[in-house]
């Protein structure tokens, strides 16, 4: 049984998915897929502990062997992200049932758990597959059922910036089908770690050098990196409030995930950074992408839009610290990895209970919340707080490490970026928390406080927030072993 | 590079890729019309599609098929892979035509010019 983990590990929502159509009556898709969700979430604890002590998990799909047939390599970074995905997922269904019977039409309930499970088994998928091919397909599966998801919003936009994202999304899925091809025309191989032993003598032909260009615009393009970020907002923004915190704490992570299995693992360091410009390109981008979604996330008056914002901001961290290539600044961008799932996730969840309450997000409706919504809008400030970088909480540790990463290359102008992000971020987390707590509300329309079924999973991330805040000695262990992994040395 | 290393007979199938890729690519982005804009989108994967076939294709090979007269064939390979795509990208059609014909039922049109004018006006 145990040796089956890797595979049970994407087969399991694969299979659940169909089956909620059978289901039909809403709570008994909502609990056959929580329990699904918590066998998976199993699934990725025991996988990351097998591995934290024998380093690599292949498993060969069918018993055929790696070259012929399709194998799952788990090693501690696609562990951890696994870890991530699943641990999220849980919680959101958790939160779904109340949240989801407020925003979806009654007769599309069973629909969108099982376009929830699609999605989460096509994340999954991805991050586990040691097959360049697999990653393809399973990265259609997720995007498709998450171009529906996001469909089924309440607002009539929610269509166009599906509809928007699915433009943008399967070009960038055709740019990395094309990089595949093209690395496939070159090598004869579709497997990761075939094509990784092979690349680096055909380092010099244009063939490779164009692969990597195709894969990294594509990859750039789902993980929402500036400039190929314009799906983002109206996606986060319109899409119902499950759906916006399941993507932002998932999607753009196992995005990420790919374009460091690619550059690290398959192309290689030397090739990626020396013979290939990536680490300039990815700085330059992070840096203004930092800088310009958190200044117009400021001017945003609806809150899902600003914290979509500011997701394309703290993904210009993560890539930051990837662009330093240095085992510090890997660790960092992968705690951010983390860190940004559980703030985001907390920031997101608060915001479901603003929805469930008032059905809006807009700032000019918040006014007096603190006071009606005491525990929703608290976790939002310490959600905010997180995402700010305040000690004592995750945000505060996965900057210290970028920051660190940056002072040991000497360039104190990323610090300085580091720095006016985090400032930025205290100008639009602070428009929220005046609004909540220090302007007059409407005293007439009498608001209550969110269903504990909705505050509970809320208040589970918002401690999950402060726990890894106080004792990263768990996260940061992982984190730098993970990157220790990616660079080839030892931590 | 000369003229005539441009114009390689084992070329041409890329050339044809590529202008249709960049002619697809072109519709994508400056069509205002959602449903050709996904036409466009089509001819996008489509061109993939031909350039994964083309590189399967061995000079005087036949197709794959276990036969006694029989030498060389195809590499059937890039041909399987490409019709899991050939799904991918029906699907990806599908689901863009129904959204399509959301959009026409919420905003009574399909010009992305008038349904961004009705998004501002909200």
């Amino acid at each position: 049984m145990m040796q089956h983990f890797p595979v049970l590990q994407v087969i399991v929502p694969l299979m659940a998915a169909p089956a909620c159509l059978l289901l039909r009556q809403r709570t008994l898709v909502w609990m056959f897929s929580l329990l699904v969700s918590i066998v998976v979430f199993a699934i990725s604890v025991s996988l990351l502990s097998q591995v934290l002590d024998q380093n690599v998990i292949i498993y060969s799909i069918g018993g055929w062997a790696a070259p012929w047939g399709i194998e799952y390599r788990v090693d501690v970074v696609n562990a951890f992200v696994l870890l991530i995905v699943s641990s999220i997922s849980m919680l959101v269904l958790i939160y779904a049932r109340k949240s989801i019977e407020k925003e979806i039409d009654g007769d599309q309930i069973f629909l969108f758990y099982s376009a929830l499970l699609l999605c989460l088994a096509g994340l999954l998928g991805i991050t586990i597959t040691g097959d360049a091919f697999n990653l393809f397909v399973f990265l259609e599966i997720s995007s498709l059922s998450s171009y529906a998801l996001i469909s089924m919003g309440k607002d009539r936009r929610a269509l166009t910036a599906s509809y928007q994202y699915l433009i943008m999304g399967t070009i960038g899925a055709t740019f990395i089908l094309i990089g595949i091809g093209l690395l496939y025309m070159i090598t004869g191989t579709l497997n990761m770690s075939d094509l990784a032993a092979r690349i680096p003598e055909l380092s010099g032909l244009r063939t490779t050098r164009v692969a990597l260009a195709f894969l990294t615009v594509g990859i750039s393009l789902k993980l929402a990196l500036f400039p190929l970020h314009l799906w983002l907002p109206n996606a986060y923004a319109y899409s119902p409030s499950v759906v916006s915190i399941f993507l932002a704490a998932t999607a753009t992570k196992v995005a990420i995930y790919v374009l460091l299995r690619f550059m690290f693992t398959i192309f290689g360091i030397e090739f990626s950074f020396s013979a290939m410009p990536l680490d300039e390109v990815m700085m330059v981008l992070a840096v203004i992408g930092i800088l310009t979604a958190s200044t117009v996330a400021i001017s945003q008056n609806n809150v899902k839009r600003m914290l979509a914002y500011s997701s394309v901001a703290q993904v210009g961290y993560i890539i930051l610290g990837i662009s330093m290539v240095s085992l510090t600044g890997l660790t960092g961008s992968i705690l951010h990895m983390f860190n940004h799932a559980l703030m985001k996730g907390a920031l997101f969840m608060s915001l479901g209970c603003v929805v469930y309450r008032l059905g809006v997000v807009n700032l000019a409706q918040m006014s007096g919340l603190g006071r009606r919504m005491p525990l929703t809008m608290a976790a939002f400030v310490v959600g905010g707080l997180s995402l700010i970088g305040v000690p004592l909480t995750v945000g505060f540790i996965s900057k210290w490490y970028l920051l660190l990463a940056a002072l040991e290359k000497g360039w104190w102008w990323i610090v300085v970026v580091l720095l006016v992000g985090s400032l930025l971020a205290v100008v639009y987390v602070w428009r929220v928390v005046e609004v909540a707590y220090f302007r007059q509300g409407d005293e007439e329309t009498e608001v209550n406080e969110a269903p504990m079924s909705l505050l509970i999973p809320t208040w589970a991330l918002v401690i999950a927030n402060i726990y890894f805040g106080i004792d990263a000695s768990l996260t940061v262990d992982v984190a730098q072993r993970a990157a220790a992994t990616l660079l080839g040395v030892q931590p | 590079m000369d003229f005539d290393s441009f114009v390689r007979p084992g070329l041409f199938n890329y050339w044809v890729v590529i202008t249709l890729m960049m002619t697809a690519f072109y519709v994508v982005i400056a069509r205002g019309n959602l449903i050709k804009k996904i036409i466009g989108l089509n001819i996008f994967q489509t061109s993939v599609f031909l350039l994964y076939i083309s590189m399967g294709k061995v000079t005087g090979g036949t197709a794959p098929i276990l036969a006694d007269s029989i030498e060389t064939y195809s590499n059937p390979l890039p041909h399987v892979l490409i019709l899991t795509a050939i799904v991918v990208g029906v699907a990806t059609t599908a689901l863009g035509l129904a959204l399509v014909v959301r959009i026409k039922e919420a905003y009574g049109t399909i010009e992305e010019d008038e349904i961004h004018q009705q998004d501002q006006e909200d």
